[in-house]
């Protein structure tokens, strides 16, 4: 069966560590050298990043967040084994873990040095889809000749690149297509190589369904409720059965579970549209409710495009029906902002022509198009206020900077 | 129905009318106009249904009546026709057709009925005053060219008229603001209009108005509701629907203590602005002005296409104040320069905060200009 080291490259046949490195990490799989989609994950990545430039942390727990009453954004793999989970308030992750060392968010940093290794990404295939700071899809169809090695090879030694010249670990998962590589990824942290192949359909059977990305909550307890818990049991459904039981969503869900996912790698993607969006635990169909959630949806869209440094020229609005049907509705600003309020005023505007009675399951609101963030906020003759509101939003950034999201919130959110 | 009238006559009244109609079409009816003689008065009606004009031409009448066709054919069909012929049109009444005629030439133009016609009451106009037609395209056309075309933002989609206190003195001022610029022009106020409400004018409403007062000289009559306003040019009587909305509170927006004073010859700033704004295709690339005591340095710079600049020295400008760098859209600049005859006067606070600009040679206009980060 095709091997590989991921530590050294080497090639090493049947034995069970590396005869050249002495290294136990030997993948082997049939289909090693014939798939080519990746999907490559920083460990860890704001905490690897914090214990790069601090070395005297390596064997320390940290964690990075913001004050006691902030959360968890970032946990390393110390802080793990004590059960520190990111998106955990700080003080319950203070509590598990004591000793551990916070260090508050340096997000210019982190998106930095996500862009050193976009960069080393894309010197493997120009085909580099990034997903986050941390976090990309590559296909590397037809670089074999390039590289001289198949893309197994060249994912191996491009993981130890990083650790070597960045100073972080990644994780590689390899596929035939991108949904099984996301979850390869996700299968052998940190410093992980997974391959996921034609075996796919059974490795995923006995799995819950929340393995599957798309699956929140809300959706594996409506599943729940139907007696889905195991993916095999989605698998089983055929195209009536899971169209009768879930809606127009189940089929296309049922060939998830199954590992079947046709979505090309694309490399323009990202950066058309930053968006935030939630499935409701029960439907919505109340104005003031659905408004509620679009309020935060507003304030998370709004802090993703001051982290990313964008700005928004328009503004979508995202429904889905309880019975699945998906509304989008869009709107263009004069100017461009990144503003909360502003944000949701225009969507808001078009969710009240939506918001009729029917009965929604999710709520979303999108910046699009995307412009550079310089072009945010600029001062408006018209809009008298709006210095006041741009300083109004750079104190409550302030404060959650300090003391987490939960620290200072609009009544409207309440 | 039936009347004669001089196809010079008939074709500068189609002409205003055939303006207003509804372009996109939806109401068929509303793309038509309405001719009706009655008592030996021919009037020719148009409506969109957002602004009504209506027209009192001469003409020799011989039967009372109305019909509604179609304003653009028959705006076209009477350009066409010789200079100095006569138009006679007739129509028998219901679904009848239109009967035109002019020497040799004939014409029978389907008509849609008259009852189908929208009126568009003005209701009661309790404001009324009167403004020199000279005086009323001051306000327009110093004022329109800031005017929004944004559509959320509803109430900045026209001319802002009220009546307003400036150092003591009552004017009637118009304003209008895109949030990018903001013009405001003052008249001294007229009789009748100081208990008037603020009224936004729409956009449209004023470009109508304002082809009609290239044609004349005389007093505009301006009757207002808050919901209505009404002009009377002549014989023409336009119509119009308000903007329902509040405009915001410019006078906080307007910098009262902007001391960094430039003086400059209209013409050669915006030859200036012209030539170094000419490297950029792109609209939006600001042109950086550098101040130095008596000395502006013009610069813009494009990443495809170069770099641009043009120096003003003492000859041409006068600045005592410190170093300043700032940067505005060219058209920005030029749209308000335009409206200027002589010196043009610019007041800086800062190169991110509003910039003030005048015309030298006369108070009754002011101009604020956001900056662009440059």
């Amino acid at each position: 069966m095709p091997a590989l080291c991921r530590d050294c490259g080497a090639e090493p046949g049947e034995v069970p560590a590396c005869p050249d490195c002495r290294g136990r990490r030997i993948i082997r799989h049939p289909e090693l050298f014939a798939l080519h989609i990746a999907h490559i994950d920083c460990d860890a990545f704001f905490a690897s990043v914090e214990k790069r430039d601090r070395p005297e942390l390596a064997a320390r727990p940290v964690i990075v967040g913001g004050g006691v009453r902030g959360v968890v954004t970032a946990a390393c793999y110390v802080a793990r084994i004590h059960g520190v989970r990111s998106a955990m308030p700080m003080f319950k992750a203070l509590a598990a873990c004591p000793d551990a060392v916070v260090i508050r968010p340096d997000l210019a940093k982190y998106a930095a040095v996500g862009r050193q290794i976009r960069s080393m990404m894309e010197r493997l295939t120009p085909l580099v889809q990034p997903l986050s700071i941390d976090e990309a899809a590559l296909d590397l169809a037809g670089t074999e000749a390039l590289h001289g090695a198949p893309p197994a090879a060249v994912l191996a030694r491009f993981a130890r690149d990083v650790e070597r010249e960045v100073g972080v670990t990644v994780s590689v998962g390899l596929a035939g297509n991108r949904l099984l590589a996301k979850i390869a990824a996700g299968r052998d942290k940190p410093r992980g190589f997974c391959v996921i192949g034609a075996e796919a359909a059974a490795l995923l059977a006995p799995e819950p369904v929340r393995l599957l990305p798309g699956i929140g909550p809300a959706l594996a307890r409506k599943l729940a409720g139907l007696g889905i818990t195991r993916l095999a049991h989605l698998q089983a459904l055929d195209d009536r059965t899971a169209r009768a039981r879930l809606g127009d969503d189940g089929p296309p869900l049922v060939r998830r579970a199954r590992g079947e996912d046709c979505r090309r790698v694309d490399p323009i993607r990202e950066t058309k549209s930053i968006s935030a969006e939630t499935t409701f635990e029960a439907d919505i169909c109340e104005r003031a409710a659905l408004e509620r959630q679009l309020w935060r949806m507003a304030e998370k869209l709004a802090g993703r495009l001051r982290g990313e440094d964008f700005a928004a020229g328009g503004v979508v609005l995202k429904l889905k029906t309880a019975s699945f049907v998906q509304r989008t509705r869009s709107r263009q600003f004069a100017a461009p902002t990144r503003l909360p309020d502003l944000l949701f005023e225009a969507a808001r505007a078009m969710l009240i022509r939506e918001a009729d009675g029917t009965a929604f399951r999710l709520i979303g609101i999108g910046a699009q198009p995307l412009l550079p963030g310089h072009l945010a906020d600029q001062p408006d003759l018209a809009d008298p206020s709006a210095p006041r509101r741009v300083a109004a939003q750079a104190a409550i950034d302030a404060l959650r900077a300090r003391f987490g999201v939960r620290a200072v919130r609009r009544g409207r959110g309440l | 129905m039936r009347f004669k009238a001089d196809r010079a006559t008939l074709l500068k009244a189609l002409a205003h009318v055939q303006s207003v109609v509804e372009k996109r079409n939806t109401i068929p009816i509303l793309a038509n106009v309405m001719i009706a003689v009655r008592d030996g008065r021919l009037t020719l009606t148009a409506t969109d249904m957002e602004i009504a004009i209506v027209e009192e031409i001469a003409a020799t009448t011989s039967r009372n009546g109305a019909a509604t066709a179609p304003a653009a054919t028959l705006y076209e069909i009477v350009r066409k026709l010789p200079e100095g012929a006569e138009v006679e049109l007739e129509h028998g009444g219901a679904d009848a057709q239109l009967a035109l005629r002019s020497g040799r030439y004939a014409t029978s133009l389907v008509v849609l009925p008259t009852d189908d016609f929208p009126s568009m009451t003005a209701g009661t106009l309790p404001h009324r005053f009167s403004l020199s037609a000279l005086a009323l395209r001051g306000l327009i056309d110093r004022t329109r060219f800031a005017i929004s075309t944004e559509e959320t933002r509803y109430y900045l989609n026209g001319i802002y008229l009220h009546a307003a206190e400036t150092d003591g003195t009552k004017v009637l001022r118009a304003v209008a603001t895109d949030g990018h610029r903001l013009a405001r022009v003052e008249e001294p106020l007229p009789d009748g209009a100081g208990a008037m409400p603020g009224v936004i004018i729409p956009r449209k409403t004023v470009a109508e108005l304002r082809k009609l007062l290239d044609e004349v000289s005389g007093e505009v009559r301006i009757d207002l509701s808050d919901t209505r306003i009404q002009f009377r040019v002549d014989a023409i009587t336009l119509t119009s629907k308000l903007i329902d909305g509040t405009f915001p509170e410019y006078e906080r927006v307007i910098p009262r203590d902007n001391d960094k004073v430039l003086r400059v010859g209209k013409k050669d700033f915006a030859d200036a602005v012209a030539r170094v704004a000419a490297i950029s295709s792109e609209r939006s690339r600001p042109v950086k002005l550098s101040l130095a005591r008596d000395l502006l340095v013009l610069s813009a710079a494009s990443p495809e296409q170069g770099t641009a600049t043009e120096e003003l020295d003492a000859d041409h400008v006068k600045y005592d104040a410190g170093p300043l760098e700032i940067g505005f859209q060219a058209r920005y600049l030029n749209d308000i320069t335009d409206q200027i005859a002589g010196d043009v006067e610019f007041r800086f606070s800062d190169g991110a905060a509003p910039t003030v600009v005048r015309d030298a040679a006369d108070a009754s206009a002011l101009y604020v200009l956001m900056p662009m980060r440059v």
